[in-house]
């Protein structure tokens, strides 16, 4: 193993530790996607007409799953990093920015993976089909996963950490409940559904949803949604400041 | 063959906004030695170390540090300097000896993490979450992981800040130890008795310009000798003081409140008009001293801090 991985690794492994010490992370990332697809599939409150809800579910809440990981839980811990000065006090280190940058990529895949697997399993226990589109859904919340990324970045390195604590829970319950992933995005006032088209929670869900339904490739909301992996990410990089 | 100085700066800018932070500072620091910067808050002793770490970029003027430019040459300057931040810099989540354990990965020969706890004397606290260590423990945590590495340079800056008398003593026999293994040593202070006790060489900074540098002892015996310093209840009438000593207005100084200068010869006829003076106004003396000045008087006289 090279010198630079062996660095990214104990980094990546230094992170894993603290995500899982962080109850309130796991919450985010495991409980509220799970509650939400074990609930929506056996209540159908607004009822969605839809044959096999848990169809329409497992997409939606891998979106979700994706957003709670690589915006609500990086954008967090990546904050107080920040307020911490440890992101400043890596600097020095011959870990580089690059190195480190890759270090959270690693965790944030990592836990997406273990997210996925109990996502899907789940799903499947509770009847779903998943016949079409792995490998396009996989892209997407790939790509997905990069705008989101940028989104928590950005706010984790301009705003102080309390801020940015409340606005990345905050902007983690709209985009849930604009975000197509509970329910139809056509139960929602025309006013509301017009903004979440254009907002990344609802492009990624409408996408895998499409991918893993066999309906190919929806080119509004994949427009929309690597039009957010390109801006946000751009503006994080513009942007952060690596001390508070 | 002689040993390159371990830092080279010369006639250093840099500004944010329309603050002059850091005005034209030059210095050299010898390899195996420890230098001590020293200045009031604000003085630019903080952004000077983060230049030389680089952490920031100069406006103006010439860095060299181990003989590489810190952004240019970062890459190769990183693995051979160790740094310990004026405060944080600690993941509050992990215990001490995870982030050494975690440090030492990003360094081809680290020290052992273990018998670095034992040198600071954090092996009890091993396992205390970093945030329910003491203010004073989480600085020999961080103390202890700028030398995870085995630098050749280390920045220290305000490295006793917030320890108990004991823990500083300690701290500054380490910090000898270090030099004596020959380890170039930069450290920032307030506290005059730690440059007195530890530091090789100092430079004084104000404004962001070096006001005073030289080794302590040249400090403290090149100012002249011309005068005596004395302490007692802070407020005395200074100028009605001057007239019973028979000196001008102006001549006593409260430095301080409490801390006086009488800046004449200290005359044995001087030193009588002073205690009589005392005496008739049943002024206590708290301390009295002519000639050779300490590095704190040095200190508040250059930088005029201790003037108003």
């Amino acid at each position: 193993m090279n010198r630079t991985m062996r660095k990214v690794l104990a980094q990546a492994r230094v992170e894993l530790v603290l995500s899982m010490r962080r109850g309130e992370s796991l919450l985010v990332s495991f409980l509220v996607p799970i509650g939400i697809l074990v609930f929506f599939a056996k209540v159908d409150t607004v009822n969605t007409t839809l044959k096999h809800p848990v169809d329409f579910l497992v997409p939606g809440v891998l979106a979700l799953a994706v957003m709670s990981t690589a915006m609500v839980s990086l954008g967090i811990a990546t904050g107080f990093e920040r307020r911490y000065g440890v992101l400043k006090r890596l600097g020095s280190t011959p870990l580089s920015r690059g190195g480190l940058l890759a270090a959270k990529t690693v965790v944030v895949l990592v836990i997406e993976l273990v997210q996925t697997a109990v996502i899907v399993g789940t799903g499947l226990a509770l009847g779903w089909d998943p016949s079409h589109g792995l490998g396009l859904a996989v892209v997407w919340l790939l790509v997905g996963t990069i705008a989101f990324a940028g989104i928590g970045l950005f706010l984790a390195g301009t705003l102080r950490a309390e801020a940015n604590l409340a606005l990345a829970n905050g902007l983690f319950l709209v985009l849930l409940f604009l975000g197509g992933m509970a329910y139809p995005l056509g139960r929602l006032p025309d006013v509301l559904e017009s903004l979440a088209r254009v907002l990344p929670a609802a492009a990624l869900s409408e996408s895998v949803r499409d991918a893993l339904r066999g309906n190919g490739v929806p080119w509004g909301s994949v427009g929309v949604l690597i039009g957010w992996a390109v801006a946000a990410p751009v503006a994080a990089t513009r942007f952060f400041r690596w001390e508070e | 063959m002689t040993t390159a100085p371990a830092i080279e700066v010369a006639a250093l800018e840099k500004s944010y906004g329309s603050t002059r932070a850091v005005d034209g500072i030059s210095l050299v620091v010898s390899a195996g030695e420890i230098f001590g910067l020293l200045g009031p808050n604000g003085a630019g002793k903080t952004t000077t170390v983060e230049i030389l770490e680089g952490y920031r970029r100069a406006d103006g003027g010439t860095v060299r540090v181990l003989g590489l430019d810190p952004i240019e040459g970062g890459a190769r300057l990183r693995p051979q300097i160790g740094v310990m931040l004026q405060d944080g810099g600690l993941y509050p989540g992990l215990r001490p000896l995870e982030v050494l354990r975690s440090f030492a990965a990003f360094y081809d020969d680290p020290h052992d993490p273990i018998a670095l706890l034992e040198l600071v004397g954090l092996t009890e606290a091993r396992a205390t979450i970093v945030r329910r260590l003491s203010g004073g423990q989480q600085q020999r945590l961080a103390l202890a992981l700028a030398l995870i590495g085995r630098p050749s340079l280390v920045f220290l800056d305000e490295p006793t800040a917030g320890m108990d008398p004991h823990a500083r003593v300690s701290t500054w026999q380490l910090v000898r130890d270090l030099r004596d293994a020959g380890t170039t040593v930069m450290l920032t202070t307030h506290a005059m008795d730690e440059a007195e006790q530890l530091c090789d060489h100092v430079a004084i900074v104000d404004h962001g310009r070096i006001v005073a540098s030289g080794t302590p002892a040249e400090l403290t015996s090149r100012a002249g000798v011309d005068e005596l310093l004395f302490s007692a209840v802070a407020g005395l009438a200074c100028n009605e003081l001057a007239a019973a000593l028979g000196v001008g207005p102006g001549v006593v100084t409260e430095l301080r409140p409490g801390e006086y200068r009488v800046a004449a010869e200290a005359t044995p006829g001087l030193v009588a008009d002073l205690a009589v003076w005392m005496r008739d106004r049943d002024v206590r003396l708290g301390d009295l001293r002519a000639g050779q000045r300490t590095l704190e008087e040095v200190f508040l006289r250059v930088t005029g801090a201790g003037t108003t």
